[in-house]
């Protein structure tokens, strides 16, 4: 069932939400131990969501538009009084003092979590291979990678642990793992979710955004995490305008992103986008090639920013207020020792790279090149818009590849974000809609772009890509 | 484009971060690092000339808020996950030498 069915049957009394977590729940105990999406399942916390959402239907009041609609979270956002560890040992044990936004606005709505779910260590890496707890297997092929680095979540939806998942997109860590798992994912335009509660990783290049198997739910969970906060000031300061799922492209004018085409994407992949753009020129769009310049150096200016904010936002996790101490006879010894013991290979390598980009000598050939970069690769995107309302391309250069398949090579590894990279460091929307499969039978993702709060243009393409997808 | 990065170089960078490595993970990370900021020569050789640096896609500036007195975090909840605490405060190993 959809979100979108579950919560009108539970507003209009038809369905318990005790009923539906408890289905949800079933299935994550028969199949989770072979799935592993999620960190930690709480059984007791859902039941009693569960139980005050059926209260609130017996009295004769709305639950919200959420109502009784299991969600699972990803493991960076804080959830008072439960385990946030974002996949690291430096966090194990840690109870979070407060929630984050975003999680409140889904419980406040009616939304039911289950739990946390699996990430790449500190949302970094394209496979969850990189958690510190395991990784997470891909639903659809147990021996291939659910992506990264939200890939709990997307295993969760995908698996119909269930329909809605919250993850993070910073560079890709939404999309991508929709892609290889053939669920729908959006990465919002950047201050349309409020970040707080959001362990941070690359602040400006951060925003956290919806999993669903169908656009309409998408939308739906969007709905309710959007909007200004007080508590994030870098939260766009109006209510996001509204969405609308209609599948009706006649007229709109849809670009084909060249430099996202071709060389480095898979040929099956690249067929699939290329159908994709077909399908919607038959159903009356315009689609024409766009150049987008900046796309190709994206992924190396990326690989110095959000490095280069990592290290500084990673600074806190000295041993002091929270998590790991490795104690040593001073404080400087422990900083060392305790940052050594509890991050892993791939959190050390981003530190040292992103504090490398800002140290002393190399700051503006790195940090502020890369910043530059960034700034033409917006021009070009601005450039694009004035003659496409949406831009297209593959969300994933492949399909789901095997575990242990690139953990030996990071940069091999990076590349797997090469066409969703661009979309974070403009801020602007973008959204992953399963359109087929691949030669292997995996699922394949097709990314619609968008301009800043242009998400409604980009959801009723998406719907059109979702009713016209093989 | 400055020189590939070296196996001092990555020491020195380890310091300022605090991480302390083992010999094999900064043999390992240079190579690694190197290769990344290899790929990066893209970027390096971009001609940049006067185009200004973007820190942040929002251009926000004096985001206020109203000034509302609201709870602030527990501090028996906070100090309850601190790896250690005396009394109100967190308690950290040595800074400072012994006095002479």
């Amino acid at each position: 069932m959809t979100a979108v069915e579950i919560a009108a049957d539970v507003r209009a009394g038809r369905r318990s939400a005790r009923e539906v977590v408890e289905a949800h729940l079933a299935r994550v105990a028969e199949s989770d131990g072979e799935i592993h999406a999620f960190l930690h399942v709480d059984v007791d916390g859902a039941l009693r969501a569960a139980g005050r959402v059926d209260d609130c239907v017996a009295r004769g009041e709305d639950p919200g538009p959420l109502a009784g609609v299991p969600i699972a979270l990803k493991d960076n956002l804080c959830t008072r009084g439960l385990p946030t560890t974002c996949a690291s040992r430096i966090l194990e044990g840690w109870l979070p003092p407060y929630t984050a936004t975003a999680v409140q606005r889904v419980v406040e709505r009616g939304a039911i979590p289950l739990g946390k779910t699996n990430l790449d260590e500190f949302a970094m890496g394209s496979s969850t291979e990189n958690s510190a707890y395991g990784p997470t297997r891909n639903p659809r092929d147990l021996h291939r990678v659910p992506g990264g680095s939200s890939g709990g979540s997307a295993a969760a939806v995908a698996a119909g642990f269930a329909p809605l998942a919250l993850g993070s997109d910073t560079g890709g860590s939404i999309r991508q793992p929709a892609a290889l798992c053939g669920v729908v994912g959006v990465k919002p335009t950047y201050g349309a979710v409020s970040r707080y509660g959001l362990i941070a990783f690359a602040s400006s290049l951060d925003q956290i955004g919806p999993f669903a198997t169908t656009v309409a739910d998408a939308a739906l969970l969007l709905e309710a995490i959007a909007g200004p906060d007080p508590l994030d000031s870098t939260s766009w300061p109006e209510a996001l305008p509204p969405i609308d799922v209609r599948a009706d492209v006649a007229g709109l004018r849809v670009g084909l992103v060249r430099e996202l085409s071709g060389e480095g994407i898979a040929p099956d992949v690249a067929a699939r986008v290329a159908a994709a753009a077909d399908a919607l020129g038959a159903a009356g769009a315009k689609v024409d090639e766009v150049s987008v310049p900046g796309a190709r150096y994206a992924l190396s200016a990326y690989y110095l920013i959000a490095p280069a904010e990592a290290s500084s936002n990673l600074a806190r996790y000295d041993g002091v207020r929270y998590g790991l101490r490795v104690a040593r006879d001073d404080i400087s010894e422990t900083y060392g020792a305790t940052r050594e013991q509890g991050f892993g290979a791939e959190v050390k390598r981003r530190i040292m790279l992103g504090t490398y980009a800002l140290s002393a000598g190399y700051y503006d050939a790195y940090y502020g090149q890369a910043q530059r970069a960034r700034t033409l690769l917006i021009r070009d995107f601005a450039a694009a818009y004035e003659q496409f309302d949406v831009l297209l391309s593959p969300t994933a250069p492949t399909t789901a590849f095997e575990l242990g398949a690139k953990t030996a090579d990071p940069l091999a590894m990076y590349l797997s974000d090469v066409c969703t990279i661009p979309t974070n460091l403009a801020g602007h929307p973008a959204i992953s809609v399963p359109f087929g499969v691949g030669v292997d039978g995996l699922p394949i993702g097709v990314q619609v772009l968008a301009p800043a709060l242009g998400e409604a243009v980009m959801f009723r393409v998406a719907a059109a890509l979702e009713e016209m997808a093989p | 484009m400055a020189a590939p990065i070296s196996r001092a170089d990555a020491e020195h960078v380890a310091r300022l971060a605090r991480l302390e490595l083992t010999a094999e993970e900064l043999d390992r990370f240079t190579g690694q690092l190197a290769a990344v900021l290899e790929h990066a020569s893209d970027v390096a050789s971009l001609d940049t000339a006067g185009v200004p640096p973007t820190a942040h896609p929002l251009h926000l500036v004096n985001v206020l808020r109203e000034d509302v007195v609201r709870p602030s975090l527990d501090r028996a909840e906070v100090l309850s996950m601190a790896p250690a605490a005396e009394g109100d405060r967190f308690r950290v190993p040595k800074i400072l030498g012994d006095a002479p």
